[in-house]
C-alpha cells in the first residue's frame, strides 16, 4: 500500500468503508437508470453500472477477482430489463478480456484506457443488443449510436467520480 | 501503470492457485450467464420475482422524482405561456368558433349511434372504465427493450394484458405485475403488435414497433396500398384486449406492404396514465356443440396415448 493512503493521526481505517464503497458504488450505478424518471423512445442512457465496474477495473485492478463479473452482472440484470444472464454474461467476457489485455499492455497512458474503454462499453451495448436480437427485439444499428457516443463521452467522469470515492474510501 | 500487485504472484503457490481458480471461476461464469440467457428465452417470466422485486425497491424514487419533474416542467409551461399570451388567445378563441359547430354534429351523430345500435341490439362495450390512473416512472433506458414501469399494480387491481393509454392514445399493454407497480410494453416495443384500423375508412392491419420510437403498420389484407402520409390509425378492436377506437398513430411515410407511423402518444412526453380492462368482444350465442366436441376430442387423445403405452 502507497504511503498517502495509510492511516494518519493514530486513527483505524473502517474495513467495512474500503470494501463496501466500491460494491455500493456499482450496485447504486446500475440501478441509476431505473431510479430516474426518463421514459426513453431509444436506448440513450449509458450503461452507467457497467461503465462504474470498469473504472473500478481500470483505477485498482485487483480490487476484486475476475469471477465478481458475474455477480454483479446479475445484479444489474436485475434493473436493466435485459434478459435475466446479458450482463453476467457479457461483463465476464470483459473482464477475461481485460486480464488478457493487462499481460499484453502493461504500461497504459489515459488515452489507452479510455480508448480500451471505448471499445469494451461499445463492445457491452451491441452485445446486449445482439442478444436482444435473438429475443426477437431488433433494433436497427444506428439507433445504437447516441447512446454509444454518450457512453464513451461519459467514460472520463465516470472515472474521476470512482477515483473520489475512492479517496473517500480509503481516507482514515 | 506497473504490474498490480495482485498479478505479481512470485514463488507463491497459494496465490497461483487462487489465481488461476479465479480465472476458472470467471470462465464458468460467462457460461453460467450464457445458461441463464437460454433459461429466460425458454421461460420469459422466469425471473419475475426477482425483477419485481427490483421494481419496487426503485419505484417510490423514480415516483418521487417523476413527479417533482412533472412539477418542474408544469412550472416552466406556466412561467412561458406569460409570452405570446395575446396572440395564443386569439387563435384558441377562432379555434373554438370553428369547433362549436362540429361538436354539435358528433353529438347528434352520436344520438343516432346510439339509437342504430339499440335497434340492431347490440349493447354498448363498457369501454370507457378506467382500473387506475397512473404515472410512468420509469423505462428499461438502456437497453433496446421498451418497457416502462407505472406506479400501480395488482394492488389496485392491474393485471397483465391490460390496454393503457393516455388522453392522447394508447401507451402500451402490461406485461408484469408486482403489488405496487407494473411493467408496460410499450407501443414500440417490437414484440407489441395491435390490431388497427384507418380511422376514415377502417383499413385493417397491425402495428409493429421498429425500436426507434416510431411503428410499421402492415396491411392484413395486401393489395393495393392506399395508405398516405397524414392518416390516423385507431385500435380495431380485433381479437380483443384492445377497445375499438383507441388513437394509436399517424402515417407519416408509405411502405410497400404498409406504412411508417408515429405514435400519437409519445410516450416521453405523457404525464398520466389509464390502465383500462381488457377489451372482450361480443361473441354471439352459439350452441355448446363446440364444447361438447372438445371434451370428446380431449378424451379421444387422452385415451390414445395410454393405449399405445399398452400397445408398448
Amino acid at each position: 500500500m502507497a504511503k498517502g493512503y495509510q492511516g494518519r493521526l493514530n486513527r483505524r481505517r473502517s474495513i467495512v468503508k474500503i470494501r463496501l464503497f466500491p460494491v455500493i458504488s456499482v450496485i447504486f450505478a446500475s440501478m441509476l437508470p431505473m431510479l430516474l424518471p426518463i421514459i426513453a423512445n431509444y436506448p440513450i442512457v449509458p450503461p452507467l453500472g457497467f461503465m462504474m465496474f470498469l473504472a473500478w477495473r481500470f483505477l485498482r485492478p485487483g480490487l476484486w477477482p475476475v469471477w465478481a463479473a458475474g455477480l454483479f452482472g446479475a445484479c444489474d440484470d436485475l434493473f436493466s430489463g435485459q434478459p435475466f444472464g446479458s450482463a453476467i454474461f457479457s461483463w465476464s467476457l470483459v473482464m477475461i478480456f481485460m486480464e488478457l489485455l493487462d499481460t499484453r499492455y502493461v504500461w497504459r497512458e489515459f488515452w489507452q484506457d479510455w480508448f480500451i474503454a471505448a471499445l469494451f462499453v461499445m463492445g457491452v451495448i451491441v452485445l446486449s443488443a445482439i442478444i436482444n436480437l435473438v429475443f426477437k427485439v431488433p433494433a436497427p444499428p444506428l439507433v445504437l449510436l447516441p447512446q454509444i457516443i454518450l457512453s464513451v463521452c461519459l467514460f472520463p467522469l465516470i472515472l474521476r467520480s470512482v477515483a473520489w470515492v475512492d479517496s473517500k474510501r480509503l481516507a482514515a | 501503470m506497473a504490474t498490480p500487485p495482485n498479478r505479481r504472484l512470485g514463488f507463491n503457490r497459494k496465490a497461483q492457485y487462487r489465481a488461476f481458480t479465479g480465472y476458472v471461476l470467471a470462465i464458468l461464469g460467462g457460461f453460467v450467464g450464457l445458461f441463464l440467457l437460454v433459461v429466460s428465452f425458454i421461460d420469459p417470466t422466469g425471473f419475475a420475482i426477482l425483477r419485481g422485486a427490483a421494481s419496487e425497491a426503485t419505484a417510490p424514487v423514480s415516483g418521487g422524482l417523476s413527479e417533482a419533474s412533472a412539477g418542474a416542467s408544469n412550472g416552466w409551461d406556466e412561467v412561458s405561456a406569460y409570452f405570446f399570451a395575446a396572440s395564443k388567445n386569439a387563435e384558441l378563441e377562432r379555434v373554438v368558433e370553428d369547433q362549436q359547430a362540429q361538436i354539435v354534429e358528433s353529438k347528434a351523430l352520436l344520438q343516432e349511434n346510439i339509437r342504430l345500435k339499440r335497434l340492431l341490439g347490440l349493447v354498448e362495450e363498457e369501454g370507457d372504465s378506467i382500473i387506475a390512473v397512473t404515472r410512468l416512472i420509469n423505462s428499461t433506458s438502456t437497453t433496446t427493450n421498451r418497457i416502462a414501469t407505472i406506479y400501480a399494480g395488482s394492488r389496485q387491481g392491474v393485471d397483465a394484458g391490460q390496454p393503457v393509454r393516455s388522453p392522447k392514445g394508447l401507451v402500451g399493454r402490461i406485461l408484469t405485475t408486482t403489488p405496487n407497480t407494473a411493467q408496460i410494453l410499450l407501443l414500440t416495443d417490437p414484440r407489441n403488435r395491435v390490431p388497427v384500423k384507418r380511422s376514415k375508412d377502417g383499413i385493417v392491419g397491425f402495428t409493429e414497433g421498429l425500436g426507434d420510437g416510431r411503428i410499421s403498420i402492415r396491411l392484413i389484407e395486401l393489395g393495393v396500398n392506399l395508405f398516405e402520409p397524414g392518416d390516423i390509425m385507431v385500435t380495431s378492436g380485433n381479437g380483443g384486449l384492445y377497445t375499438p377506437n383507441i388513437p394509436v398513430a399517424v402515417v407519416t411515410e408509405k411502405t410497400a406492404d404498409g406504412a411508417i407511423a408515429n405514435v400519437l402518444s409519445n410516450p416521453a412526453a405523457t404525464d398520466y396514465v389509464a390502465v383500462q380492462p381488457r377489451f372482450i368482444p361480443l361473441k354471439k350465442e352459439e350452441p355448446s356443440e363446440d364444447e361438447a366436441q372438445g371434451t370428446a376430442d380431449k378424451t379421444a387423445n387422452g385415451d390414445d396415448p395410454a393405449q399405445n403405452s399398452a400397445g408398448e
